[in-house]
């Protein structure tokens, strides 16, 4: 007889393809670290405040906390391990490193896929709470560091390192540009 | 969290006939998955509606914009059109949550969304279980109603987005088994009286498939601004839309976290249809809406934060 609390699912995380069986209640965040072994993404409040749980679904960041693993059926998940693809960690990385963006690391993970996924909100021209004139026909939102602290607000970090954090943030913004 | 059936629709009718004798809608999930982690809501079925093909912003024939229920608060709040027409509604989705979290809530889950008293999550009360209290009136209540509340009751509504899509006239579309129906977003809300556990006049089964933002000369020069106890990700301790028609010199002004539902301050829009824009008639109009405010001992200071932010407001959408 068919179990309708369970369901089977297919994710693809970090580009491994995963089919599993999970209760309908299991968190994407809980099917990550418990049934697929990728502990970056972490269970901070597991309400949806903190976002140290933060990954990537389809290319856009998510609270993996509050989000069902039997909704996220067929999704392409990118965690904080799938970020450096060839082995060398991006730009980002490279800047919470140098920068100290940093304290016991529990948020880290959740910072960075969180500002991945950020930067290119901004690089698609997304306006924030920070930008002063939301219209479509004015200049672009210009990536500063209120801009940044507004835009990365959905991620704690306890330790307070948020300083570094944002300079972390701006550098690697910086670099984009200047690659074009 | 009890365990529950999942289903994902692809068609509305399939949906409607899956949630069909009990079941809980389910959009981004931000608020659902959390009160199912607490307990508050206990659905033995959810149909993910996600995959309808309900998302996109369109045009309304009236010069207005029809948005589709299970466009995310994201692509809403990035949408050139909300942006240049309708200011407000952008800044508001941007003002609330996270950018997360953004990516995840859909439009019409967001008019669903429950209230954020800490009562209603941590222990029973008359918005779960009729007769059992109001525990924030005797108690903590400094984010609580200073409008329209009662005994009953005193908790606020959370959205911003809801606020100014009130202040716009929105209407909400949605389907049932037996055909579709609209209920303007001021009736969206109940008056909270006696049935604070009735928190919105869509019929039961029905499923949101749009919210109608009417053509407006008022939506063009509009602004949202919010406040509250952080810099960001916070809920509103009061919030205000508000739009200026200079030609025909009317305003319309819907204020949030000041009562169970957004709140239209249409007794200060009447004061202003018959006077000029000053700064004078501002406060005076703020003083008429704000006349019938009834603060509880911890949350007078809305008020008058109320009162500024209606000044504020209008005078900033001045040339």
């Amino acid at each position: 007889m068919t179990n309708h609390h369970r369901s089977v699912i297919s994710l693809q995380v970090n580009g491994v393809p995963h089919r599993l069986s999970v209760d309908n209640r299991t968190t994407l965040l809980d099917a990550l670290r418990e049934d697929i072994g990728h502990t970056g993404p972490k269970k901070g409040c597991d309400h949806g405040q903190c976002g140290a749980c933060t990954v990537l679904l389809d290319g856009r960041r998510v609270v993996s906390c509050l989000t069902l693993a039997v909704a996220a059926e067929g999704a392409e998940i990118t965690t904080a391990e799938g970020l450096a693809g060839d082995g060398e960690l991006l730009p980002l990385q490279q800047a919470f490193i140098r920068l100290d963006g940093f304290q016991c690391g529990y948020c880290t993970s959740g910072q960075l896929c969180s500002a991945v996924g950020m930067l290119a909100e901004h690089t698609a021209g997304w306006p924030s709470a920070a930008t002063a004139d939301v219209s479509p026909d004015g200049p672009a939102p210009v990536l500063d560091a209120a801009e940044v602290r507004e835009r990365m607000s959905g991620n704690l970090c306890r330790c307070g390192a948020y300083p570094s954090i944002v300079r972390a943030v701006l550098e690697t913004a910086a670099q984009k540009e200047t690659e074009g | 969290m009890k365990e529950f059936a999942y289903e994902r629709a692809t068609d509305v009718r399939d949906a409607l006939i899956a949630a069909d004798g009990g079941a809980r809608y389910l959009g981004g999930g931000t608020n659902l998955v959390d009160l199912m982690k607490e307990g508050v809501e206990a659905p033995t079925r959810l149909v993910d509606v996600r995959q309808l093909p309900l998302a996109g912003v369109s045009e309304a024939p009236d010069g207005g914009l029809v948005i589709g229920a299970t466009t995310t608060n994201s692509d809403l709040a990035a949408h050139p059109e909300v942006r240049r027409r309708y200011p407000a509604l952008s800044q508001a989705v941007l003002a609330g949550a996270s950018g997360q979290l953004r990516n995840m809530a859909t439009v019409g889950g967001n008019l669903l969304q429950r209230t954020r008293c800490a009562y209603f999550t941590a222990q029973v009360c008359n918005k779960r279980v009729p007769g059992t209290g109001c525990p924030a009136i005797a108690g903590e209540h400094h984010n609580h109603a200073i409008l329209g509340w009662t005994r009953n009751c005193v908790a606020t509504h959370p959205s911003d987005m809801a606020v100014a899509m009130l202040a716009f006239d929105a209407v909400v579309r949605y389907e049932m088994l037996d055909g579709p129906g609209e209920i303007p977003l001021a009736e969206f809300y109940p008056p909270v009286g006696d049935t604070p556990h009735c928190e919105t006049a869509l019929p039961p089964g029905a499923l949101i498939t749009a919210v109608v933002l009417p053509g407006s000369a008022v939506s063009p020069r509009s602004r949202y601004r919010k406040v509250r106890e952080r810099a960001s990700y916070a809920f509103a301790t009061v919030s205000i839309a508000a739009g200026l028609d200079l030609d025909e010199g009317s305003v319309r002004i819907a204020l949030g976290g000041v009562a169970s539902r957004p709140w239209r301050a249409r007794t200060a829009e009447a004061f202003l249809l018959d006077a000029p824009l000053t700064a004078e008639a501002f406060r005076a109009a703020a003083d008429a809406e704000l006349a019938a405010a009834e603060p509880l001992p911890g949350n007078g200071y809305k008020v008058r934060l109320a009162g500024n932010l209606i000044e504020t407001v209008l005078k900033e959408l001045q040339p």
